[in-house]
């Protein structure tokens, strides 16, 4: 792996934590419901880029699989949060 | 086969692309996630995200078709899966979103919610539906 490759990865890590820093900080401080779904919802995609990019690390294609169910959980529990706020105030 | 597949270090134009398109798409979904944070209002916010939803899933799908297609010596198709996946579902999570925030705030759209299209203009009327509209 050449030293451009090496940095390059690093460096995406190191961006796609900042990334999911931010987007905890949403998670953590959004003033309404919707705000931390979405909040959740940016944190899952950058999730699954950081399994993308560290399959790429490691030169392993395990991490696919990973990356796929992390693409699958994080829209499961997007769409059952949204329509949970969507009933919960409909029987209020 | 063991010469299928190389072991070392891959050719260079092949670590470049992959370079490239893994920093591509690691600056734009951090640049959509800080946008997360920085944006005042839930209607602003939410267009955000999209940035790595899109162009950050795709190129960093790219950049391992690459990495893996050559070192692998065939097409790496898997990648594209997870891709089109969240091409298909994304959307629809906003959707969903959307709709939830603009029913929470039910009574008025909200102080921070953007205006109302304008009516479309022309001669044809739309006919009423025949539920009010929520």
């Amino acid at each position: 792996m050449t030293p451009v490759l090496f940095w390059a990865l690093k460096a995406a890590l190191f961006l796609l934590a900042v990334a999911m820093l931010c987007a905890l900080a949403r998670l953590l401080i959004g003033p309404a419901a919707q705000d931390r779904i979405m909040a959740l919802d940016c944190l899952y995609i950058n999730g699954m880029l950081m399994m993308l990019v560290l399959g790429i690390n490691y030169a392993s294609a395990v991490y696919f699989e990973a990356a796929m169910l992390i693409a699958l959980f994080g829209f499961v529990g997007t769409t059952a949060l949204a329509k949970f706020l969507l009933r919960g105030e409909v029987i209020e | 086969m063991s010469d299928d597949f190389i072991i070392g270090p891959l050719p260079l134009w092949a670590e470049l692309i992959t370079a490239v398109l893994v920093m591509v798409g690691a600056a734009f979904t951090a640049i959509g996630s800080f946008g997360l944070v920085r944006l005042p209002t839930f209607y602003r916010r939410i267009h955000a995200p999209t940035l790595g939803a899109t162009v950050g899933v795709w190129s960093m799908m790219l950049a391992t078709i690459t990495y893996f297609s050559v070192q692998g010596n065939s097409l790496f198709l898997h990648a594209v899966l997870i891709s089109l996946f969240v091409a298909l579902t994304a959307p629809i999570g906003t959707i969903f979103l959307m709709r939830a925030a603009l029913f929470r705030t039910r009574g008025g759209p909200g102080p921070d919610a953007p205006a109302a299209a304008p009516p479309p203009s022309g001669d044809a009327q739309e006919p009423q539906s025949p539920q009010p509209p929520r």
